[in-house]
């Protein structure tokens, strides 16, 4: 438990080198990687580099979403999308494809979406100006259940050709051909992850409890609040780009959690790193396993997701009995 | 001398019911304050009132005569430290992680700890005897080491007054000796003034120079362990037969149970 942690985040950045020039390197098209470089290859290159690009913001941003929630809500089950991100965002967007919105409009209709299905369920929690954790998860739950069923009766009712585009909504999808939106996209992401970094004292002493906080001097109410804001931004910001893309934000926080601790000044950096690796990772599964069919993001972080977590959970409690 | 912290005709407690009502206590410098009463007697909501967990929903708490609703949080929390039963849960986090969170409240929100904090937070660990436990993690302490640590957290705060909510009711006697030792000795040598919660009589009676016994909201009895704990006061407020005699080493009362079937 001792190691220093900048050499863990050392060989961290090391491995994430590593399998961004492996991820470079593999895809559909076979080209080794010195002829990568060469200006008749240069569309391959950038469309793969802006996938990276897009894995890697979607690793740190959905796995430090995770850690915040998980920590203010001691809920090891909290995940990013718990808040009704996925299912506010899945909705705009199909309403957005029945009005024939243009696709260059989509992302700001499932960004648009994600905030307001947060700003809803945010207030069906509150109570006299306090959100008790536990109704916070409960009408995160029954919103999601509620814009699920809305967007299965619009598919069905409305259910088109333009529809099946949906899916990628439901099941993630790095495919990302747009540079700017991306860049976009990177900016709230990254400054939101910098300002949870700042909070990383404070999370300490919140996963403790509300009153153990409190005692400690912190506001509990307003740092809940700002944590909990800014992890809804990068979660629906990430939307826009990648659909909804599970288990990154749930397994990668607890497997960092065995390995370095819950002080969170480590836990974030080094969970940042590892969900990167991880969904640069999957990313090269899915779109190589099958070439040149690709199969889904999400469907590849469950699968490789569940079992992980499977073994890591057995583990633990081996270790706790 | 004026009164360190003084509760003035205090109401409080949750949703609008007031579980205290109309306490007064002035809390001296160097107290050690021992609150007691029976369960349901207000006690842990008048240490809640004080630590300000809770709102107060009239009358006044002051601390060096600064009404501690109108203090800022963190300045609050630099001079009043508060210790728990225990923490709840299992944390993978170390001993000095978690003494470290003590200077919280002397941070600013990008400040990081320096130096100087970390050396606050050893002497903390060193003064409860816990400089050992330094890089053990917190799940893999017994209660007794628990209770220290979170007492050196508390430390680490360099409070002038330190609230504490029953902090041996988990522990052993041996144990309980150990943690009240150290709260004695931090008294007497640091002159940390001590507000504590209790359910032992005896460990009251053996620690406490004052002693405020609650009973319903209200105090009953406020006073040296001699005035406080009578067979009297002890029978009419917990509605049990006791016997009161003189603890042989002591010297402070000792009060003995009596069962009601012989």
């Amino acid at each position: 438990m001792n190691k220093p942690p900048s050499k863990r985040l050392w060989v961290l950045f090391l491995l994430l080198g590593a399998a961004v020039i492996f991820g470079l390197a593999q895809g559909a098209a076979r080209i080794p990687l010195n002829e990568l470089l060469l200006k008749e290859n240069q569309a391959v290159l950038n469309m793969r580099l802006l996938r990276i690009l897009a894995a890697i913001l979607v690793g740190s941003g959905l796995s430090v979403a995770g850690i915040v929630l998980q920590a203010i809500l001691r809920n090891p089950l909290a995940e990013p999308y718990l808040l009704g991100t996925s299912s506010g965002a899945g909705l705009s967007a199909v309403i957005a494809v029945i009005l024939g919105v243009s696709r260059i409009y989509m992302p700001l209709a499932a960004f648009m979406g994600a905030v307001a299905s947060i700003i809803l369920v945010y207030a069906l929690a509150s109570e006299r100006k306090r959100i008790a954790d536990r109704s916070l998860i409960l009408c995160g739950v029954i919103v999601s259940i509620a814009f699920s069923s809305i967007i299965v009766f619009l598919v069905s009712l409305f259910g088109n050709q333009a529809m099946h585009e949906m899916n990628w909504w439901l099941w993630g999808s790095l495919q990302v051909y747009d540079w700017k939106l991306v860049l976009l996209v990177s900016l709230p992401v990254l400054l939101g992850i910098g300002a949870i970094y700042i909070f990383a004292q404070d999370l300490n002493a919140i996963q403790l409890g509300e009153e153990e906080a409190a005692h400690l001097g912190i506001d509990t109410q307003k740092v809940k609040n700002i944590l909990i804001m800014i992890t809804a931004l990068i979660t629906a910001s990430l939307i826009c780009i990648c659909g909804i893309i599970g288990f990154v934000g749930l397994i990668v926080p607890h497997m960092m959690r065995q390995v370095v601790g819950a002080n969170h000044k480590a836990l974030i950096p080094v969970t940042c790193l590892a969900a990167s690796i991880f969904m640069v990772g999957c990313d090269i599964i899915s779109r190589t396993l099958f070439a040149p069919v690709e199969i889904p993001i999400g469907v590849i972080t469950a699968m490789i997701g569940a079992p992980v977590f499977i073994v890591l959970l057995k583990r633990g409690q081996g270790a706790a009995g | 001398m004026k009164a360190l912290l003084k509760i003035d005709n205090l109401n409080g407690g949750y949703y609008g019911q007031d579980i205290i009502r109309g306490v007064s206590l002035d809390i001296e410098r160097g107290d050690f304050m021992g609150i007691i009463g029976p369960n349901g007697s207000g006690k842990t909501t008048l240490l809640r009132l004080c630590s300000r967990i809770l709102a107060i929903r009239a009358g006044g708490i002051y601390f060096d005569k600064a009404d501690i609703a109108r203090m800022g949080l963190k300045e609050f929390c630099r001079k009043v430290a508060f210790v728990a039963q225990d923490i709840s849960g299992s944390f993978s986090l170390s001993v000095a992680e978690l003494v470290l969170m003590g200077r919280i409240p002397h941070l600013k929100r990008l400040q990081f700890e320096t130096k100087k904090d970390l050396a606050i937070a050893e002497e903390a660990l060193a003064l409860t005897g816990s400089a050992g436990l330094k890089d053990k993690m917190i799940n893999e302490l017994s209660a007794g080491e628990r209770q220290r640590v979170i007492i050196a957290r508390a430390l680490a705060q360099e409070p002038v007054l330190l609230l504490l909510d029953e902090p041996t009711s988990h522990l052993d006697i041996g144990h309980q000796i150990q943690i009240m030792d150290l709260l004695k000795k931090l008294n007497h040598r640091n002159n940390l003034t001590i507000v504590m919660v209790l359910h032992d009589l005896n460990l009251a009676s053996a620690y406490c120079n004052r002693i405020c016994l609650l009973d319903g909201g209200k105090i009953s009895r406020e006073g040296a362990p001699e005035e406080v704990l009578t067979y009297q006061n002890i029978e009419a407020v917990y509605k049990t037969i006791v016997v009161v005699n003189v603890n042989p080493v002591t010297k402070k009362p000792n009060v003995i149970l009596v069962p009601g079937e012989k």
